[in-house]
């Protein structure tokens, strides 16, 4: 469907804010309680159970770190590719984005190879409470990353072609609101043990 | 479909180098003995970074007003929620009552029935 | 000025399968709730059956045995609140409605729209699937408190509890997609000259409902991923033995499940708001009231939801904090009550249709809402927790919602949506006959429950306080008056279904009503509008003296 099927609906902009970027803050809304009520019932669970320090301890702050660098650094290509757009510039947005998605994937890697360690040494996720909240955090996290990467490359393949700019900027805001989210998970599941 | 620019773009390698120092900080402090100093480094650094985040790559202070005060809004309702639960989840005794009589924190049988005193 | 690209005549499969129209998508909606309320509606027949004349045979049924009862009420409730009211409701009348009153010729998002209905068509699916599955559907209530739910020993269906968690997840990713679309169209799409306060107060209620659903199942959701690992991978979230705690789940179900009786009250408030405007010819009292009241019981409903759980054994203090607020939350309620019938005051009633069933709606509602007192504070609910009188009480509400207000929109919109009038006679013929029979249903369940019926009960044989002849008679009763209730259902569908052919034609505005679907053809075509309104006052411009008319559309320039 090309892009002059859009109803007026959604060229209008009574607040505004243009329908794409309003639409996202309102998804974003909408993830804060999700991964808020989990990380409110995990943080509960974590201060009433303190013997679950000894479990806590076995994740590796050394790949979380590195995660978080990661994140932090595919969070800079994302805003470079809305500066991008923001000149009108597709193709590099599109290049800034697909670097992005990049980074997402060398996220889920590196993730990977720490659960297969993890799963190896005989921590699954009903191995006890503790690691039953990390692998549902971690991995309710990932998805979101996934989802993210797709819906990244997607936008990417249509910015290349100078088209949908709007959408960089909206795309991005998703991804750093996906960087927050892991920028408390990893003191929560790395440092504070 | 012009995109007209909302936002002013500061420098953001600048601003992610400030974000990773302040990971780097994190870490460092995780290393340390004291307790207090490994939760205000790990999360009060957090609380910066994400700061950080949300106004120099989202542009939330440029944007509508309303639009940060109901991700605020939001996040309050968690609070709430926590409020509410915390006392059930969080405390494992009282005054003439404990949670685990049993005392378990390995696991035991899957789904086993909990014991009574 | 349209603006639409034209479009060549769409096939059978894009005009009613694969439609981006709001207005199909609305219909999809519809009809998938009216199917899932006639499922409903038997499931609550044949349980009913089994209380009213136990352990007999149950005509189109067979024998029900207690873990059959178990699935029936189980299914009965999810059914009527996530595949009925909420799609009715929120998506059937948002949809319909909300581009319309708006002045715009879709959705913000027409493709997310679809793609939402598709979404829930799935959830309704995997939940009838459930009925298929070894042991049958889930059978641990609506609430699914583990470890009932958890484990499949206890609940005697373990493919279908994870069957039906995965459909009502799927329903809620459906509804927030839908709900988003709603409330940024609302935002962002209106007409120009359609300041705040000129929105028609049913957009406004769908819009707050979106919101408040959205705010509250995050944790939900968080929840359900916690619970389907408890019941699929040997996770302890919620148990004891091993560090979880069954309170956790209780508390996220009920911090949604608060909300999420506001979610339907709110749409359903709308509803009658817009019926009592037209047929009493005069403008809402205190709309501006009416708005800021219903914003302070969005945020309130986020603050009472442990009254569920007075007796579960949570901290007293909390059960002190939250027996204040749910009396608290009385008050805005009520306050819209009396606005309402201050716009019935004086005003130039004639009572059609639709009209009795808003008036049916504020009289009924208000007996749930004072019955709901006993309940939030937390001595009496002591006793009445888990009783009939609990099961009376939020019927008297959800009855109002999810059925009385929906006929008042389905008749009120009606011409609008199909072009026909609907037979006013047998209108009022299947009103009398629901709303009479309603009473008989469920007052005497308010008499059982104070008199000990606990819920989820499949018999009280064993009961010997329960068994007395005076307590089955009035179950008895309950169960007579509900054949009678579902009986009239069928003049409303044969009324429904003849009238789409047979009905009289109606023009674009048979009730000479103010908001902009009314200026349009019944039933409108796609794009809406041949000419995108302005719109230069209020919707509720009724009665006004110095005026042409007894009405002034909003979208007419003075």
């Amino acid at each position: 469907m090309s892009a002059s099927a859009k109803p007026i609906a959604n060229t209008r902009s009574v607040t505004g804010i243009p329908t794409a970027r309003l639409i996202t803050w309102w998804v974003i809304a909408s993830e804060i309680v999700i991964f808020g009520g989990l990380l409110a019932a995990y943080i509960m669970h974590r201060i009433g159970h303190p013997e679950w320090a000894e479990a806590a301890s076995h994740t590796n702050t050394w790949a979380g770190a590195f995660n978080t660098l990661v994140l932090l650094t595919s969070s800079l290509c994302a805003v470079s590719a809305h500066k991008a757009a923001d000149a009108m510039d597709g193709p590099r947005a599109a290049k800034l984005l697909r670097l992005t998605a990049l980074g997402g994937l060398l996220f889920l890697t590196i993730k990977g190879f720490e659960w297969t360690k993890d799963i190896h040494e005989g921590f699954v996720i009903s191995s006890g409470g503790f690691w039953s909240f990390y692998y549902v955090l971690a991995g309710l996290h990932g998805l979101h990353v996934l989802a993210g990467m797709i819906i990244m490359l997607i936008v990417a393949s249509d910015a290349a072609k100078n088209q949908e700019l709007q959408r960089v900027e909206c795309i991005g805001l998703y991804w750093h609101f996906v960087d927050i989210v892991w920028i408390f998970l990893f003191p929560l599941l790395y440092i504070a043990r | 479909m012009t995109t007209e620019s909302h936002v002013h773009h500061p420098n953001y390698v600048k601003i992610w180098a400030i974000l990773v120092l302040l990971l780097a900080v994190s870490v460092l402090g995780s290393m340390s003995h004291v307790r207090e100093v490994v939760l205000i480094a790990a999360f009060g650094i957090a609380i910066v970074k994400a700061y950080l985040v949300a106004k120099n790559f989202m542009h939330i202070n440029v944007e509508k007003r309303w639009v940060p005060y109901l991700l605020v809004v939001c996040l309050l309702f968690i609070f709430i929620l926590f409020a509410g639960v915390s006392p059930d989840v969080m405390k494992q005794s009282g005054l003439h009552w404990s949670k685990n009589p049993t005392n378990v924190e390995a696991q035991s049988a899957p789904n086993a029935p909990v014991k009574h005193e | 000025m349209s603006g639409e690209v034209q479009h060549a005549e769409a096939g059978f499969f894009k005009k009613y399968l694969w439609s981006t129209d709001h207005k199909m998508i609305a219909m999809q909606y519809m009809f998938t709730g009216m199917a899932m309320a006639l499922i409903g509606g038997y499931f609550a027949y044949v349980f009913r059956m089994q209380l009213g004349f136990p352990n007999q045979h149950v005509p189109g049924y067979g024998i029900v045995t207690p873990a059959r009862y178990n699935a029936l009420v189980t299914m009965h409730g999810s059914i009527m609140i996530f595949w009925v009211a909420m799609p009715v409701l929120i998506a059937a009348f948002g949809n319909f409605l909300i581009p319309l009153m708006v002045g715009c010729d879709d959705m913000a998002f027409p493709r997310i729209n679809r793609l939402s209905y598709q979404i829930f068509l799935v959830s309704a699916i995997v939940l009838l699937a459930s009925f298929l599955v070894k042991g049958g559907a889930f059978g641990g209530a609506w609430t699914a408190y583990p470890p009932l739910s958890a484990n499949g020993a206890y609940n005697l269906t373990p493919l279908g509890s994870v069957l039906w968690l995965l459909a009502v997840a799927l329903e809620f990713v459906a509804f927030l997609l839908g709900g988003i679309n709603f409330t940024v169209t609302a935002m962002n799409s209106r007409a120009p000259g359609m300041k705040m306060y000129d929105i028609p107060l049913i957009v406004w209620m769908i819009v707050l409902a979106s919101v408040i659903f959205m705010a509250s199942a995050g944790p939900l959701i968080a929840g359900a991923v916690m619970l389907l690992f408890d019941q699929t991978m040997s996770t302890g979230f919620y148990d004891p033995t091993r560090g979880g705690d069954p309170l956790l789940w209780q508390h996220l179900f009920w911090f949604f499940g608060h909300p999420e009786v506001y979610v339907v009250l709110l749409p359903a408030m709308g509803i009658v708001a817009e019926v009592i405007a037209v047929f009493a010819r005069k403008k809402i009292f205190g709309y501006k009231t009416v708005l800021y009241t219903t914003w302070a019981v969005g945020f309130l409903s986020f603050v009472v939801w442990a009254h569920h759980q007075f007796v579960a054994g949570i901290d007293p203090r909390m059960a002190n904090i939250f027996s204040i607020t749910t009396l608290m939350i009385s008050v805005p309620i009520t306050e819209m009550v009396f606005l309402y019938i201050a716009t019935l005051y004086g005003g130039s009633i004639t009572l059609g249709t639709p009209m009795l069933w808003a008036l049916g709606f504020i009289a009924e509602f208000l007996i749930g809402g004072v019955t709901g007192i006993f309940l939030g504070s937390s001595g009496t609910d002591i006793y009445l927790h888990d009783t009939y009188f609990v099961i009376a009480h939020f019927h008297y509400t959800f009855v109002p919602i999810a059925i009385i207000a929906v006929f008042a929109g389905i008749t009120f919109w009606y011409p609008k949506m199909f072009g026909t009038m609907l037979n006013d006679t047998l209108g009022k013929i299947h009103f009398w006959g629901t709303v009479i029979p309603f009473n008989v249903i469920f007052i005497p369940l308010f008499i059982t429950g104070t008199a000990g019926d606990q819920r989820r009960v499949y018999s009280y044989a064993q009961f010997a306080e329960q068994s007395r002849p005076a307590l089955q008679h009035l179950r008895t009763t309950s169960t007579i008056a509900l054949l009678v209730m579902l009986s009239f259902q069928f003049v409303f569908l044969f009324n429904f279904f003849w009238s789409l052919r047979n009905g009289k034609k109606a023009g674009p505005n048979p009730w000479r009503s103010t908001t902009l679907e009314w200026s349009v053809p019944s039933p409108p075509p796609h794009g809406n509008f041949s000419e995108l309104p302005t719109v230069y006052r209020g919707p509720y411009e009724y009665g006004l003296p110095g005026r042409a008319d007894d009405f002034t559309p909003q979208n007419v320039p003075e």
